[in-house]
């Protein structure tokens, strides 16, 4: 009786009438995290690339931090949805035995193509006159770490630098579009579910696409100014303002587009809006209203807006940096669980509401999500440590 | 061609491999048989035991009972409907015994007054009212119903 | 960084990007719509099962789902259906209550008295066999499929329990069970059907509301059942092509 007292306690909870089979939420906090986390991938990617192919120089200090951050989260992505599986032991099939016509069988191909042929590749090509230099300084097991690292390439060239750094190069211009598709990807897996009226909508990749770039940049800028000041190093508080310009630009067009479908809809008014208005009034009304447009949107947008126009001293731009990033991230969390919850606390009836309650102490899928977010921070700990981004050579002279 | 995109390329012809193996050896037999399913496990969930045997396997044995029933007003209910389902008892008929309904009870499940119920298809009482703490099964033979 | 700037501008980044975005477009065209559907109705004169049910001559006693929790092991818990009964009541003021306490296996009440109801009427669901199954589209291994003679099926022992059919199903026909970790839902009786027995619903309605059988025969009880009568299915907007026709259906229900 145990296992079903949260489902008992939502049955006595029911609004007006649900589908008996809908009382359960097969969706939980954990695959809340899922989107969330690989967001974060796409956004700190997309803003290495600005960097490196938009050639936005300002931005330089963060390049490998971007991509380290964003090869932490990676390795994690998958992690909150295989938790989740019934039968979690069975993921492979996804791979083995892909259902061509399922958005979620693809995922696993576009993932691997992302980690192994975008991410990794460009670390590698990113790192590999370093770590070849590295395992030359280094002795006994951390000197094989690094050759095997290297997969045995010891040429440290000109020439095989010039080479590392075109082919490097092309794969971020191959990466940016990668990237997009990842997330856009996600946004799909939603968005392309036409039983819920919440989710089906072909603005939801690229919704989930914009606020994938907000959260990556935001939290880049976050571990930028974490990992600065526990090495105790002075940020560069250029390289932070440029970051702060295109949070502002980008969460500009996320909100619009998201002002957009949500106008749409209250325009329209199809047979669903009855219904997604009294959840959106009612049972989202927190996380919506007060998570993710006041303190996910309006107020990183006006303290950025303001800081366009007036630039206070560099200690309290700092701060407000940091209290916007939070802010940020904070808001794109709510974001993904108005999605993904909102999505299952109405019936398809359209006829009434279940409810859902975090299970705060005894919940297993809350401390796994919490176990999928903070592990990547270790692995990015460890990646800062065996490819430490400051003690990378000089770059090769501009021709 | 550089030395370390060969020697990339030859990291991924490995991966590439082994992930094909892996598709090769853990593919199950009967894929694709029909569609992109295990083909076996149409035969694995037909392999299922019914459990409800149907009228005509009851009135192999209880044939007087169902002549009975079968003139009446109940003709179209199952035995087992009331009865539960018979699987067991067809096998070992001295060990499992078949249910008997238990009372009122059940027969309001079809019988109570409720506007949704078709008056043309179907007889109903308010319970309450017309048997007062009654048995139905007093006054009604349930495989021979009377008005 | 970014030693040779020369030779990638924004201009080639611009027609990278394009190439790639034009193969897959193009990739698209070449093969367009076509792995769309998950099934596809066989060719040829084999059974394609579709189902009838007459709303006229419900009563409401939830027989179909009582047998079908028994028949299917199906848990008892009132979270877990297969097969279950809606009461539909609509007042003089143009209110609509719905209700279905545990599937109407604990009987119905009438939230209004009588004189107060416009109409009112039992809906019985269950899985639809859509021939366009959403459900079946998007499983991810393919362990929830159509079989060749229409039925919406799952391979416990393939599926993976992410649930996203679950999400995909517009009629709120499969759950998870909690103990296997796998999603369940009506298989038409798959078993009862190979030994010529009806399905358990079929079999338990009293009033015979509740029909069943081959499409593809013109002059099968249930092909006969919907040319004779002016039938409707659930959610047509969606296309998921359901084969189960309702008989007097009200457009309240969804």
């Amino acid at each position: 009786m145990d296992k079903f007292e949260t489902l008992y306690e939502a049955l006595a909870n029911l609004d007006g009438f649900i589908y008996p089979n809908e009382i359960a939420l097969n969706w939980d906090l954990l695959i809340v995290m899922y989107p969330y986390i690989t967001g974060l991938v796409a956004g700190a990617f997309i803003l290495a690339s600005l960097n490196r192919v938009f050639d936005i120089k300002a931005l330089r200090p963060t390049y490998e931090i971007s991509l380290l951050t964003a090869l932490a989260f990676m390795l994690v992505a998958t992690m909150p949805l295989i938790s989740h599986l019934g039968q979690p032991f069975r993921f492979y099939e996804m791979l083995i035995t892909p259902h061509l016509t399922s958005a979620m069988a693809i995922f696993g191909f576009v993932y691997l193509w992302y980690l192994m042929v975008v991410l990794l590749l460009e670390i590698w090509f990113d790192y590999r006159y370093d770590m070849v230099i590295w395992s030359g300084e280094k002795k006994g097991f951390m000197r094989f770490v690094y050759r095997a690292l290297t997969l045995w390439v010891l040429d440290t060239s000109p020439e095989s630098r010039k080479t590392d750094e075109k082919i490097g190069y092309f794969i971020t211009v191959v990466g940016i579009p990668s990237a997009f598709l990842l997330h856009g990807y996600v946004g799909f897996i939603f968005g392309s579910i036409k039983a819920n009226p919440w989710w089906s909508t072909v603005m939801m990749p690229v919704i989930f696409l914009f606020s994938a770039m907000v959260s990556g940049i935001a939290l880049v800028m976050f571990i930028y100014m974490a990992v600065n000041y526990l090495r105790r190093q002075k940020t560069d508080i250029f390289c932070l303002d440029t970051i702060a310009k295109y949070l502002f630009y980008i969460l500009i067009i996320d909100f619009t587009l998201e002002s957009l479908d949500q106008i749409h809809r209250i325009y329209e008014a199809d047979e669903s809006f009855d219904i997604l208005k009294l959840l959106v009034r009612g049972k989202l009304f927190f996380t919506f209203f007060i998570m993710q447009i006041g303190i996910g949107t309006i107020i990183p947008l006006s303290v950025l807006g303001f800081l366009q126009f007036k630039k206070p001293r560099e200690r309290i731009r700092k701060i407000l940096y940091l209290i916007v990033s939070i802010c940020v991230l904070v808001g794109i969390f709510y974001m993904r669980w108005n999605v993904v919850i909102g999505g299952q606390l109405f019936s398809k009836s359209f006829y009434g509401f279940t409810s859902y309650k975090v299970d705060l102490i005894g919940g297993i899928d809350v401390w796994l999500s919490v176990l999928w977010f903070v592990i990547p921070f270790f692995i990015l700990a460890f990646l800062l440590w065996l490819l430490p981004p400051w003690k990378k050579a000089e770059e090769l002279p501009h021709e | 061609m550089p030395l370390q995109v060969k020697r990339l390329l030859l990291a991924f012809a490995v991966f590439i491999g082994i992930m094909l193996g892996l598709k090769y050896f853990l593919t199950p037999d009967s894929w694709r048989e029909y569609g992109p399913y295990r083909g076996k496990a149409l035969i694995e969930i037909a392999d299922k035991v019914p459990k409800y045997v149907d009228m005509e396997t009851c009135i192999m044995c209880h044939d007087s009972i169902g002549e009975l029933k079968i003139q009446g007003l109940h003709k179209s209910i199952q035995c087992e409907i009331c009865h539960g389902p018979g699987y067991l008892h067809v096998d070992e008929p001295e060990i499992n015994k078949m249910k008997l309904p238990a009372g009122s009870e059940f027969c309001i499940q079809c019988h109570a007054r409720n506007a949704a119920r078709p008056d043309k298809i179907i007889k109903q009482v308010d319970a309450a009212e017309h048997s007062e703490g009654e048995n139905c099964i007093s006054c009604h033979n349930p495989h021979e119903p009377w008005l | 960084m970014a030693i040779e700037k020369k030779n990638f501008s924004r201009r080639d980044f611009i027609k990278h990007t394009s190439m790639f975005a034009g193969g897959v477009v193009f990739v698209s065209l070449m093969n367009p719509m076509k792995v769309v559907y998950a099934t596809k109705k066989p060719e040829g004169k084999g059974k394609w099962y579709g189902i009838a049910i007459d709303i006229e001559k419900c009563i409401g006693c939830a027989n179909c789902a009582r047998t079908c929790k028994i028949e299917n092991d199906v848990h008892k818990e009132p979270f877990f259906f297969r097969n279950w009964v809606e009461q539909y009541t609509i007042t003089n003021d143009d209110e609509i209550l719905v209700s279905s306490p545990n599937g109407g296996i604990d009987g119905f009440e009438q939230p209004v008295p009588e004189e107060d109801i416009y109409k009112t009427f039992f809906v019985p669901k269950m899985c639809n066999h859509c021939a366009k199954s959403p459900c079946t589209q998007v499983c991810p291994v393919g362990a929830s499929f159509e079989s060749p003679e229409g039925v919406a099926l799952v391979d416990q022992t393939y599926c993976i329990g992410c649930g996203y059919c679950v999400q995909a199903c517009p009629y709120g026909c499969r759950y998870i069970d909690p103990e296997k970790g796998v999603v369940d839902k009506c298989t038409l009786c798959y078993h009862r059907l190979k030994d010529g027995l009806d399905p358990a619903c079929m079999m338990a309605c009293p009033t015979h509301a509740r029909i069943y059988g081959d499409l593809n025969d013109k002059e099968s009880e249930v092909s006969l059942f919907i040319k004779e009568h002016n039938c409707a299915v659930l959610k047509q907007q969606l296309n998921t092509v359901p084969k189960l026709y309702y008989n007097a259906l009200s457009q309240e229900v969804h």
